[in-house]
């Protein structure tokens, strides 16, 4: 089954590609099917309304989604990368 | 899109004084603006946008950095500022905007396409994910020693 990820970021633009790209590239080496959408902090919620599994994202939550979130920083800085990869893929599997 | 393409000598400052990370985003911004890459409103805009979506980044390691950046309206022709800070400054995470980073590496992004801005977030990422190189870079006396560093 295909998995939704929304990854936000303040503009949509430019650290969510980012974000979105590990994502897509980490998910297809563990054979998990996966869409990304990407959109800024303030659309979430329409994102989660029509269903997803998952939030990454690189910019403040400023409310709780009823889905799991996770920091995308990681993504940018490399910091605890592999655990954050890890952490997507455990979400997404089960 | 190479860093490296993006930078001049003149928006490298190496062991800038500054006090707060207001006052290193304007010092750039107003190179950049001297310079004739951005418009007039980016320096009040890049400042806005960090107040309200912070960038300061945990590096994990001795340094930390900011990336300033704004919407591509701002932008009149894509270049970079960096600086390195004799003393950290303030800025706030970009994840956890409560969360204070002291920052000792300033990079200002004027990208004047959508697309610009993601590719050289890319490169800036793949920088940022680079302890040894950001050590270099902190130690460059010149900004010449410093472009010549970079990749």
């Amino acid at each position: 089954m295909t998995k939704t990820v929304i990854v936000a970021c303040g503009t949509a633009i430019a650290t969510s590609t980012v974000a979105a790209k590990a994502i897509e590239e980490a998910c297809k080496e563990a054979g998990i099917q996966v869409v990304t959408k990407q959109c800024k902090v303030a659309e979430i919620q329409g994102y989660i309304n029509q269903g997803a599994d998952l939030i990454v994202t690189t910019s403040q939550m400023r409310f709780d989604p009823g889905i799991p979130v996770i920091n995308g920083l990681a993504f940018l800085t490399g910091v605890g990368k592999d655990q954050v990869i890890k952490e997507i893929l455990d979400i997404l599997e089960n | 899109m190479k860093i490296k393409d993006y930078l001049l000598q003149e928006t490298v400052m190496i062991g800038l004084k500054a006090g707060s990370s207001e006052e290193v985003i304007r010092i750039l911004g107003e190179k950049l603006q001297e310079l004739g890459y951005v418009k007039e409103d980016f320096i009040q805009a890049a400042l806005e946008r960090e107040k309200n979506m912070p960038t300061g980044l945990p590096l994990g390691g001795d340094y930390n950095a900011a990336i300033p950046h704004v919407d591509i309206e701002y932008v009149r022709k894509s270049a970079l500022g960096l600086a390195t800070l004799k003393d950290p400054v303030c800025f706030y995470n970009m994840c956890e905007n409560q969360k204070e980073v002291p920052c000792q590496l300033v990079i200002m992004l004027a990208l004047d396409k959508p697309k610009s801005q993601i590719e050289m977030l890319q490169s800036v990422a793949v920088f940022l994910q680079s302890p040894d190189l950001i050590q270099e870079i902190m130690n460059a006396e010149t900004a010449d020693e410093l472009l010549d560093m970079l990749p």
